[in-house]
């Protein structure tokens, strides 16, 4: 549960008095907010939190956690910069799990979710455009997923793999 | 009569498709941006980028921490010291390290050269683009200087990886303050020279303002950062707003300007430019003295002398080579004021000896998904303007 420390933080009481099933953990390290979010309220925790202040989306990346499960970790960093404060949020998934988009709350979002599409075959579901954007259409891999070997598979050093 | 032209029909037949780059000197890298145009107005713009990517990311977790600093450098290369700075930031934030004074404000002079460095390569380049050859010339004459004092200090002209985990790579060359000095006493009156080629000049103006200009809240929705941001008239900077590596210790002001268009971040970065002169200036004046890297034997490389004549010495130079050292389990998301805007590294460390993950969040990336609401609308001869007054560099989109 959500330690002491966080219960008085409040944006996260406010959060969790809204939506009381969408908080699941959060801690605070390093002066920083981090906040454990159900992935089926992704889209309506952003959209409380982006009224509450947090008018810029800073980025969305995703971490993987490869071999535990669940393996990955979408994370989100926000900013209010009104009162100048920076929150954290993380969904975690398992890898068939797809994960509502959240472009429509900030339009900043679509790249960022394409990016993760693009390294992670994260999906988000209604997307407008979810195509790759740093690899070439036809790539069929992920590359930032742990089991990928950084020679890649079909340019890599075979003999090198092999041995 | 048979030899009749026929016109073509209304609008939808006159609009052409337009592929701008992936080679376009306006580009300044490899950007591909397909134009729907009608007649001259560009009625759709579509950004494809991706060209330069390099698996940055990926190769960050096959390193030893300390290694990484030199892949930090080929993000941005036009502010291979701000890269330098935010990973050394963050990975210092995970350790709970702290460096001493003297390489908090080498930090500081060194970052505020290289965003002059960087924003003098964005105003002879800019100028270029527009038609105004000279400035160019003038901008890398004033660069060479500053690349003189980067070799001076870490040997290197453009990848430097000067900062270090700890504090910096060599302690701080001698006689450093001469060129230093040198370099500001002059810069000033350059920086007079390009506003009097420029500001005031009919051509420039009627190619600058009220071009790419796109409210402010969009450019906060949008993820824009930076100097583009302040020119619209939010006074937003990390260095004063989160002040990281003691700059909140330093007299600044942070310009802006309401107009929003691309002479308004023209007057803005210039007078960043005149800004980090002062910044330069107070690090120099009050640079203070000590050690360059923090007491911190398990983790900063030891002196070369002190190896010859120690075994311990010795021992840690030989693990922290071979084996690196271990972080302890945790994020950090650190963000400093590139150049550019927001640069943020996010590091996540599992409690090993390589990152986990080392996620960068490069301005560039963030302020070019804005390009579609500046262009469009516009002419397609005002394309080359916005795309130069936005400033990113494709190392640091694609990364």
């Amino acid at each position: 549960m959500l330690s002491r420390v966080l219960a008085n933080h409040p944006v996260v009481a406010e959060l969790a008095a809204q939506d009381p099933g969408a908080l699941l953990d959060g801690k605070l390290d390093r002066g920083e907010t981090t906040l454990i979010v159900a992935p089926a309220r992704i889209r309506e925790v952003c959209q409380f939190l982006k009224q509450r202040g947090f008018t810029r989306l800073s980025s969305i990346t995703a971490v993987d956690w490869y071999p535990a499960e669940p393996r990955f970790e979408v994370v989100y960093h926000l900013h209010n910069l009104g009162e100048n404060v920076r929150l954290r949020l993380k969904c975690r998934l398992t890898e068939n799990e797809s994960i509502a988009s959240v472009s429509a709350v900030w339009r900043a979002a679509n790249w960022y979710e394409r990016e993760v599409w693009d390294l992670f075959g994260i999906r988000f579901d209604g997307h407008p455009n979810l195509r790759r954007i740093l690899l070439p259409e036809d790539w069929t891999d992920h590359p930032l997923r742990k089991d990928f070997p950084v020679h890649g598979r079909r340019y890599g050093y075979a003999r090198e793999e092999a041995g | 009569m048979s030899d009749e032209i026929s016109l073509p029909a209304e609008t939808a037949a006159r609009r052409l498709t337009l592929n701008m780059g992936p080679q376009h000197p306006s580009t300044h890298g490899v950007l591909r941006m397909v134009l729907e145009l009608d007649g001259e107005t560009v009625v759709r713009a579509e950004p494809e980028i991706g060209f330069l990517h390099t698996g940055i990311e990926k190769e960050c977790e096959q390193k030893f921490y300390h290694q990484v600093v030199t892949l930090t450098d080929r993000v941005d290369y036009l502010a291979p010291l701000s890269n330098n700075l935010c990973y050394c930031l963050a990975v210092e934030k995970l350790l709970g390290l702290e460096v001493p004074p003297l390489a908090r404000w080498m930090r500081v002079m060194l970052t505020e050269l290289t965003r002059l460095n960087s924003h003098l390569v964005w105003l002879g380049t800019h100028a270029l683009d527009i038609g105004a050859m000279s400035v160019f010339l003038y901008c890398f004459r004033e660069r060479e200087e500053i690349l003189r004092i980067f070799e001076m200090f870490s040997g290197q002209r453009m990848m430097t990886s000067y900062f270090r985990i700890g504090g910096l790579a060599l302690e701080p060359p001698r006689g450093w303050h001469h060129a230093v000095r040198r370099f500001i006493e002059t810069f000033p009156s350059r920086l007079d020279e390009y506003e009097e080629l420029l500001t005031r000049n009919p051509i420039w103006l009627r190619r600058t303002k009220g071009i790419a200009v796109v409210p402010l809240e969009d450019l906060i929705e949008l993820g824009v950062t930076g100097p583009m941001l302040r020119a619209a008239g939010l006074a937003w900077d990390i260095r004063k707003a989160e002040p990281y590596s003691d700059y909140d210790k330093f007299d600044f002001e942070i310009p802006t300007r309401t107009e929003g268009d691309v002479y308004a971040r023209y007057q803005v970065r210039l007078e960043e430019m005149r800004q980090s002169t002062r910044i330069v200036r107070q690090a120099l004046e009050g640079m203070p003295s000590g050690r360059h890297v923090a007491d911190a034997p398990g983790i900063v490389l030891p002196d070369r002398e002190k190896m010859k004549t120690e075994m311990e010495a010795l021992i840690y130079h030989f693990k922290i080579v071979t084996e690196g050292f271990r972080v302890p389990p945790g994020e950090v998301y650190q963000a400093v004021e590139s150049p550019r805007g927001e640069l943020a590294y996010y590091v996540v460390s599992d409690g090993g000896n390589k990152p986990w993950r080392v996620y960068m969040r490069t301005p560039s990336f963030g302020n070019l998904q804005a390009l579609p609401a500046m262009i469009e609308g516009g002419l397609i001869a005002d394309v080359v303007a916005a795309l130069g007054s936005m400033d990113f560099v494709l190392g640091d989109v694609d990364r």
